[in-house]
C-alpha cells in the first residue's frame, strides 16, 4: 500500500457499548496496549446516568504529536449496541469504518455508501467457543479487541502481557481471554485487508509517563498529604475520589496485625454533614477532606461560609459536572467557578486550585492541605468529570520525602506558656493570618470559642461595628497574603510575542495547546497562560495587562472565569473575548480555533459571535477543516470503497469450527448486499450523513459506580 | 441578663481531686433571659464537670444555633468551644471526635436545632453511636425569633400569643431509644438534683448519651395553656427513679430500700444507682423503656430520669476500627507512604 495514504498513530476510535456488559475492561485493554507501545493515547468515557442497559461510549484518540484533547471525527466505530446504532452509523466520518456484529444481518437503515463495513459475527463466534452465558457476553468484547489489534497492528504480545498482569493470581482465566483475542485476530486475517491505512506503530514517546484517572490521583494525594479523616456523600463524578482514598488507605493506613486504621472514613447522610465533619476534624487538628460535585457544593455553601469566617482549614475536591441543578450528571463542565469562588452568603471568597493532569491532581492535594492549614480557610480543588473519571496520560507522580506538612500557625503548649493572653484573632504578624490552638493543648491556656458570629480579637462575641469591620478587613489582608502563596500560572512563552493571548485552565489545556500550535502553523501567533489558582497572582495580572485581546477559554455558558477576571482584577471587559464550550463534552481544538478565527477574522462582530458561539461555530467547522487541507481531504481519497474491504485471499488456517464461522459470515455478507440492494442506498446515506449525533442520558443520578480500577492494580 | 456574677469567691471553696474549685468550671456571663431554664442546665453541667474531676481542656463543647446553643459560652471557659451552624452540631462533633477519640464531647442543642433543622444529623449521629453527650434544652418554642412553635410543642399547647399548636409533637427521648441510642434520659431544668447525676453518667457513657431536658422558656412559653411552662411541667413530672452516679473506684455510699434498688455497672466499673419508683420498667430493656415513655405520655405525664441504658455500648471508633492513638497527633512518618512506594505505584500505572 502506498505510504502517503497511511496515517500512523493518528486516529479516533469510538466504542458503542451497552452499559454493564463488561466492555469497560476490554476497551481499557485496547487503550492500554497502545499506551504500552509508547504512543500517546487518550480515552474518554461517555456514559449514561445508569448502571445497566443504556448506551455508553468510549472514545479513544491516538495522536503521535501528543495532543490528548478530544477530537471530532470518528475514524472507526465499534458498534455493538443496537440501541444506539443508528446514531453510531451517522457519527462515523465519511470514509471511516463501521465494525459491527454481523451474526444477524444489518438493517438497511444502517447502510451508508461513504463508509466501510467490517462485519464480524461476534455473537456467533462466542456461542460456539464458550458455553457459559456470562462468558459469551464478556468475550464478545475481547474478540473485537483482538480484531482491532489485527486491524491496527497492535502487538499481540503486548495484549498478552496486559492480560497476564490483569489476571495475576487468577491465571486460569488467561487462556480463555487469549483465545478470544485470537479469534478476533484470526477472523480479521481471514476476512479483511489488514492493517488499515490508519494504524499504530511502536514509538518511544511516553518515556516514564503514567496513565491514571484524576480522581484516583486526588485520593492518593490525600493519603500522601496525611489526611486522616474523610467524610463524603456519594455523587457522580466525585465518588471515586474517596473510593480511591479508601483503597489506598487499606494499603497504607491499615495495621495488618491489629486491624486498626490510621484513618477514619465516614459516609455521611448528606453533603452538609460531610463538610461539617471535615470542618470538625480540621478544627480538632486532623487533616480532613471531602469530595463532591456541583450539587454538593450548593449544599455545602453554608458550612463553607462558616469555615471562611471562623477560619477553619477545610479541603474540598469539586469534580465538576454539567449543571445547573442535576443537569447532565455524567457529562463534564467547568461551571462551578463562580459558585466555588464566592460560596456562601455575606462577603466570602475562597481559594481555588485548577489541576490539569493526574499529576497535578496529586500535587494539588498536597498543596491544598498545606494551604488550608497555613491560611486557615477552605481550599477547593476544582477538577472535572473529564479529568476525574477518564484515564489520562500524565507525568509520573512525585513526592519529595523532605517535604514536611505545613501545619501553619498552630500554638503548642510551650508556645502558649510564653504568651500572657492568647488572642485567637490577633493579627500579630500583620499578614492577616492569626494563631490558632487545637483542643487539649494546654490545661489552662489557649481555649477559645469558635463561632460563626462576629467576635473580637479574643474570640469573644461582639456586635461592635468597628470590631466587625476590623475582622473583615483582616480577612482581606489574609486574601492578599494568599496571592503570593497559591501556585503561579503556567506561561507558554518566555516573553510576549503577540498582542493577543489565550487564557485557560483545567482540562481545557489539552485542546487549547493544540489549537495554539495549529494557529502557529498558520502564522497566527498568540501568547498563552494557564491559570492554576484563584486568587489571581501577579503573573496573571501582568499577562492580562500586557495584551490587547485575550481569549478566555472555558467550558461553561456564562464565561465565569472571565467574570472573575473582571471582578477581581478589574480587567477590561472588551478585551476579554470568550471562547466557550458547554455541551457537556470535553472541548476540542477545532472548536477553539473556529471561535478564535471567527473573532480575528472580523473584529467588529466579536460580541455577536461570542454571544452565540454555537451558531457561528458549525459553519466555520467545514471551512476550517477544508482549509486545513491535509487530514480530512486525504482521508476521503484514501478511504477504500466498501467493496475493497474484501475477503483476503489467504485461507483460514484454524480449526474447522472457524472455517464454519467464516463460511456463515460469507453468507451473511451476501445477505447484507442483497438487503442493501433492495433499497436505494444513496438516498438512505444522504439522509443520515448530515444529522447530528444525539447522546441520551437518563435514569438514576447519583450512584453511577466509577470504572476506576482498584488501587490494588498498582502492583503488577 | 440573668445576673451579675460577683468576681469574689470564698477563698476556701472546696476543691475537687484536680485541685479546682467549682468556679474554674464556670463560663462567661449568660445573656439569656432572667429565669431561663437553660441557665439552670448550664449550672448543672458546671457542677457535674466539677464533681467528675474533668480536666476542662480535655472536653470539647459544641452547639448549633439558638438560645440553647449559646450556652456553651456560659460554662467551662477553659474548654474549647464550637458554636457551629443551625442544626449541624452533630456533624461537627463527629468530625472532631474522629480527629481525637480521647476527649469528652459535649453537645448542646435545642428543640428547633435538633427536632427540625437538625433532625437528619441528630438521627445519624445516634445511628453511628458517636461517643458524645447530647443535651437538648427543650422549651417547645423558638426563643430567639420570639416564640414560634417548635416541633416538640405538644398538640393543643397554647403559646403566649394564644396560638394553639395543631400538629403532633416529636418525642425526642423515644426517638433516641428507637434509633439505638445507648443512653437515654429525660429531666427537668428545675430539678438539679436529678439532672446532675444524669449528666455525670452521660459523660461517662462510652457511646451516644442523650438527655432531653424540659427547660421552660420564661419569656415566650411560660403561659397558661402551655405544656412546657414551669407550672405545667412541675405538675406533670413523673420520675422513673432517683438517680445517683458513682464513678469507678468510689465506695457506694447511698442506701436504698430493697426491691426497688437497681445498680447498673458500666464498662469501666462505675455504677449508676437507681431507686426505682415504677415496678414495671427495666432500664436495661429497650422495649420496656419505650413502653414506659409511651405510657407516661398517654397519661399526660413527663417521665424523667434514666430511661434506657446499655452498659455494653460501642462507639463509632470501635465500629470503624480506628487506631487507639488519636488521629490528630499522627505525624508524616506514620501517615505518608513516601517516594519509594510512589515509584512502585507509578510503575503499576504504566
Amino acid at each position: 500500500m502506498a505510504a502517503k495514504k497511511d496515517k500512523i498513530n493518528d486516529f479516533v476510535i469510538r466504542f458503542a457499548n451497552v452499559n454493564g456488559t463488561g466492555s469497560a475492561s476490554a476497551n481499557f485493554l485496547f487503550t492500554k496496549a497502545i499506551f504500552r507501545m509508547g504512543i500517546p493515547v487518550t480515552p474518554k468515557n461517555i456514559f449514561p446516568s445508569n448502571i445497566q442497559g443504556l448506551p455508553t461510549w468510549y472514545e479513544v484518540r491516538v495522536n503521535e504529536k501528543g495532543y490528548l484533547g478530544r477530537r471530532e471525527g470518528i475514524d472507526l466505530i465499534v458498534a455493538v449496541n443496537p440501541q444506539s446504532m443508528l446514531n453510531d452509523v451517522k457519527s462515523v466520518r465519511s470514509g471511516g469504518y463501521f465494525l459491527y456484529d454481523n451474526s444477524k444481518p444489518l438493517h438497511s437503515e444502517f447502510i451508508r455508501e461513504d463508509i466501510n463495513y467490517l462485519g464480524i459475527p461476534l455473537m456467533q463466534m462466542c456461542n460456539e467457543a464458550y458455553t457459559d452465558a456470562r462468558q459469551r457476553q464478556l468475550f464478545k468484547n475481547i474478540i473485537y479487541v483482538g480484531a482491532l489489534a489485527a486491524l491496527f497492528n497492535i502487538e499481540f504480545a503486548v495484549l498478552e502481557e496486559l492480560l497476564a498482569e490483569q489476571f495475576k493470581g487468577k491465571e486460569k482465566l488467561i487462556p480463555a481471554n487469549v483465545k478470544a483475542l485470537k479469534l478476533g485476530v484470526d477472523y480479521v486475517h481471514a476476512n479483511f485487508k489488514y492493517p488499515l491505512e490508519f494504524r499504530v506503530e511502536r514509538r518511544d514517546l511516553l518515556k516514564d509517563m503514567i496513565m491514571m484517572e484524576g480522581n484516583a490521583a486526588c485520593g492518593l494525594g490525600a493519603v500522601y498529604a496525611g489526611a486522616t479523616v474523610a467524610a463524603w456523600y456519594p455523587i457522580t463524578p466525585s465518588t471515586s475520589v474517596v473510593e480511591a482514598f479508601m483503597d489506598y488507605s487499606d494499603e497504607f493506613r491499615l495495621d495488618k496485625i491489629t486491624g486498626k486504621r490510621n484513618v477514619a472514613i465516614v459516609q455521611a447522610e448528606d453533603e452538609l454533614a460531610a463538610i461539617g465533619m471535615v470542618i470538625g476534624a480540621n478544627w480538632n487538628g486532623a487533616r480532613s477532606f471531602t469530595a463532591t460535585s456541583g450539587p454538593g457544593v450548593s449544599l455545602m455553601n453554608e458550612f463553607l461560609g462558616l469555615a471562611y469566617f471562623a477560619e477553619i482549614p477545610t479541603v474540598l475536591v469539586d469534580v465538576q459536572r454539567t449543571g445547573p441543578s442535576t443537569g447532565m450528571p455524567t457529562r463534564t463542565q467547568q461551571s462551578d467557578i463562580m459558585e466555588a469562588a464566592y460560596a456562601s452568603h455575606g462577603d466570602t471568597k475562597h481559594v481555588l486550585l485548577f489541576p490539569s493532569t493526574p499529576k497535578e491532581c496529586f500535587d494539588s492535594m498536597l498543596d491544598a492541605f498545606d494551604l488550608s492549614e497555613q491560611l486557615q480557610t477552605p481550599i477547593i480543588v476544582m477538577t472535572d468529570l473529564d479529568l476525574g473519571m477518564n484515564d489520562h496520560v500524565s507525568p509520573p507522580l512525585t513526592f519529595d520525602d523532605k517535604r514536611e506538612y505545613k501545619r501553619g500557625k498552630v500554638l503548642d503548649a510551650e508556645a502558649l506558656e510564653k504568651i500572657e493572653k492568647f488572642g485567637r484573632y490577633l493579627d500579630i504578624d500583620k499578614d492577616g493570618i492569626t494563631y490558632r490552638t487545637i483542643p487539649a493543648t494546654h490545661p489552662s491556656k489557649g481555649s477559645f470559642f469558635t463561632r460563626g458570629t462576629s467576635r473580637d480579637e479574643y474570640a469573644t462575641y461582639t456586635e461592635d461595628s468597628a470590631a466587625y469591620q476590623r475582622n473583615m478587613d483582616r480577612l482581606i489582608r489574609k486574601w492578599n497574603t494568599a496571592k503570593a502563596m497559591v501556585p503561579a500560572p503556567q506561561l507558554y512563552q518566555k516573553k510576549n510575542e503577540s498582542k493577543n493571548g489565550i487564557l485557560f485552565f483545567g482540562t481545557s489545556e489539552y485542546a487549547a495547546v493544540e489549537a495554539m500550535d495549529i494557529l502557529k502553523e498558520e502564522k497566527i501567533v498568540v501568547d498563552a497562560i494557564r491559570l492554576k489558582s484563584f486568587p489571581f497572582t501577579k503573573e496573571v495580572e501582568a499577562f492580562v495587562n500586557s495584551h490587547d485581546k485575550i481569549f478566555v477559554i472555558e467550558q461553561n455558558r456564562d464565561a465565569q472565569m472571565r467574570s472573575l477576571l473582571m471582578i477581581e482584577m478589574g480587567a477590561e471587559p472588551k478585551k476579554l473575548v470568550s471562547v466557550l464550550n458547554y455541551d457537556g463534552m470535553p472541548i476540542t481544538a477545532d472548536n477553539i480555533l473556529n471561535q478564535i478565527k471567527a473573532n480575528l477574522g472580523s473584529a467588529k462582530t466579536v460580541v455577536a459571535k461570542v454571544a452565540a458561539p454555537k451558531a457561528s461555530t458549525k459553519k466555520v467547522v467545514k471551512k476550517v477543516t477544508a482549509s486545513k487541507g491535509s487530514t480530512k481531504k486525504v482521508v476521503k481519497k484514501a478511504a477504500p470503497k466498501k467493496s475493497s474491504v474484501a475477503k483476503k485471499a489467504a485461507p483460514p488456517k484454524e480449526s474447522s469450527r472457524t472455517k464454519k464461522v467464516a463460511k456463515k459470515v460469507a453468507k451473511k455478507k451476501v445477505a447484507l448486499k442483497k438487503v442493501a440492494l433492495k433499497k436505494p442506498i444513496k438516498k438512505a446515506a444522504k439522509k443520515v450523513v448530515s444529522k447530528k449525533k444525539v447522546i441520551a442520558s437518563k435514569g438514576s443520578i447519583r450512584s453511577k459506580k466509577s470504572n476506576s480500577k482498584k488501587a490494588s492494580k498498582r502492583r503488577k | 441578663m440573668t445576673y451579675i456574677r460577683p468576681k469574689f469567691r470564698h477563698p476556701e471553696l472546696p476543691k475537687n481531686e484536680l485541685g479546682y474549685s467549682v468556679d474554674y468550671y464556670e463560663g462567661a456571663l449568660s445573656t439569656l433571659c432572667a429565669g431561663c431554664g437553660h441557665d439552670s442546665i448550664s449550672a448543672g453541667i458546671i457542677q457535674a464537670a466539677y464533681e467528675m474531676n474533668i480536666e476542662p481542656h480535655k472536653l470539647a463543647k459544641l452547639s448549633g444555633i439558638g438560645c440553647s446553643s449559646k450556652t456553651p459560652a456560659y460554662f467551662l471557659s477553659n474548654s474549647h468551644g464550637f458554636n457551629s451552624v443551625h442544626g449541624r452540631m452533630p456533624s461537627v462533633a463527629t468530625g472532631a471526635n474522629l480527629a481525637n477519640r480521647d476527649l469528652i464531647y459535649f453537645g448542646v442543642s435545642g428543640d428547633g436545632d435538633t427536632a427540625s433543622i437538625g433532625m437528619g444529623q441528630f438521627v445519624h449521629a445516634i445511628r453511628r453511636g458517636l461517643n458524645m453527650t447530647y443535651i437538648v434544652m427543650n422549651n417547645g418554642c423558638y426563643g430567639l425569633t420570639k416564640g414560634q412553635d417548635s416541633a416538640t410543642a405538644d398538640q393543643g399547647s397554647k403559646n403566649k400569643t394564644g396560638h394553639v399548636n395543631l400538629f403532633e409533637s416529636i418525642d425526642l427521648a423515644s426517638l433516641a431509644i428507637e434509633l439505638g441510642a445507648t443512653f437515654v434520659a429525660q429531666s427537668f431544668s428545675g430539678d438539679k438534683s436529678q439532672m446532675v447525676p444524669l449528666i455525670k453518667a452521660a459523660m461517662n457513657h462510652p457511646g451516644f448519651a442523650f438527655i432531653n431536658v424540659i427547660s421552660p422558656c420564661v419569656t415566650f412559653n411560660n403561659n397558661m395553656g402551655s405544656t412546657k411552662s414551669y407550672d405545667y411541667v412541675r405538675q406533670h413530672v413523673e420520675a422513673t427513679a432517683t438517680v445517683d452516679f458513682v464513678p469507678k473506684m468510689k465506695e457506694i455510699s447511698v442506701e436504698y430500700g430493697k426491691g426497688t434498688h437497681k445498680q447498673v455497672v458500666m464498662h469501666d466499673g462505675s455504677v449508676i444507682q437507681l431507686h426505682k419508683l415504677s415496678e414495671d420498667w427495666d432500664p436495661l430493656n429497650r422495649q420496656s423503656a419505650m413502653n414506659a415513655v409511651l405510657n407516661a405520655k398517654a397519661k399526660n405525664e413527663i417521665l424523667t430520669g434514666l430511661l434506657y441504658v446499655n452498659p455494653d455500648a460501642h462507639d463509632l471508633h470501635h465500629m470503624i476500627q480506628t487506631s487507639d492513638r488519636p488521629l490528630n497527633i499522627m505525624t508524616k512518618e506514620e501517615l505518608c507512604p513516601g517516594s519509594e512506594i510512589l515509584k512502585e505505584i507509578n510503575e503499576g500505572l504504566r
